[in-house]
């Protein structure tokens, strides 16, 4: 239970921290912190498999991908402006909104605990480490690749997506029509870019 | 095993989720609400891993790895439109981005 304490402080800390920073660069080291307490977490709640994610791709691929494009934007040309506060008068609403609705989820938590449903359980608990126990991949992977097998698919689909998006959107210049025998004569056949390069 | 109570990373999960909502909110940085996007993608998993062990059902584990797919997807997508953003101008204002046409 001590465990839990202070990993939920450090929780909260850096995400208060990665919010409030006014430099992106601070705000992925804090985001880091977070992930890593948020693995931290993960182990405790006897999911291994999830916390070994949570660090392989939340801190070793999203955010170095933060990193990259932080590097990239502010490169040559120094921090990037973030232009006058268009509603400066808008802290103290939000924050009064976003504490009521904080208030309003805690109070429903807290209105009694959360005791589980009669059910029955698709894995048991045991040692960590061992397989076929809750959380291990063993069972996650039966699971994934039996019940969930079409929703594993789907997010294939999506991830394939969102690569030819991202160089449909980030993409430099569109390539040149090759000037096969069967191509048609030079027409103005220019489309538009959604980025004008330079 | 009984008696675990999910209640307390529930309302972690809850703090957590509304200390990336203000973000979003307050900042206008576009990389800095990202990553309060990406606070809340990540409160909305601890909670589903909590209630997945209070269960005793992969079914939360399941989930959680479709979100993190989906936040994974989410993150490469809105950067690369913060990339073609600042090529436009060197002014990154979300204000200013009033009129994202196709």
């Amino acid at each position: 239970m001590i465990l839990f304490w202070i990993l939920s402080v450090v929780l909260v800390a850096s995400a208060v921290f990665t919010v409030s920073q006014k430099s992106p660069v601070y705000s992925v080291v804090g985001l880091l912190i977070n992930f890593l307490a948020l693995a931290a977490f993960y182990f405790t709640l006897d999911a291994e498999f999830l916390a070994v994610i949570q660090i392989v791709i939340y801190s070793g691929a999203i955010l170095m991908l933060f990193v990259f494009v932080i590097a990239l934007l502010s490169s040559g040309i120094g921090p990037f402006r973030e232009g006058p506060n268009r509603m400066p008068r808008a802290f103290v609403p939000a924050v009064a909104v976003v504490a009521l609705f904080l208030g309003l989820v805690v109070y429903g938590i807290a209105r009694g605990p959360l005791v589980p449903t009669p059910h029955q359980p698709t894995s048991t608990i045991g040692a960590a480490g061992n397989a076929n126990v809750f959380g291990s991949i063993a069972d996650f992977g039966v699971a994934l690749f039996t019940t969930y097998l079409l929703p594993f698919e789907v997010t294939a689909f999506i991830l394939m997506v969102a690569v030819i998006g991202v160089v449909l959107i980030a993409g430099d210049a569109v390539p040149q029509p090759t000037l096969g025998h069967h191509a048609a004569p030079k027409r103005k056949r220019r489309r538009e870019s959604i980025v004008k390069s330079r | 095993m009984t008696g675990f109570d999910a209640s307390p990373y529930a309302a972690l999960s809850a703090v957590m989720f509304f200390i990336g909502v203000g973000g979003v909110i307050l900042r206008r940085n576009p990389l800095i609400m990202l990553m309060s996007i990406e606070l809340m993608f990540n409160a909305a998993n601890l909670a589903l891993v909590a209630f997945s062990r209070a269960w005793v059902n992969n079914a939360g584990h399941v989930f959680v790895f479709l979100v993190v797919t989906v936040a994974a997807a989410e993150a490469a997508i809105a950067l690369a439109i913060v990339v073609a953003l600042f090529r436009r101008s060197t002014n990154v204002d979300v204000d200013e981005v009033a009129r994202l046409r196709g």
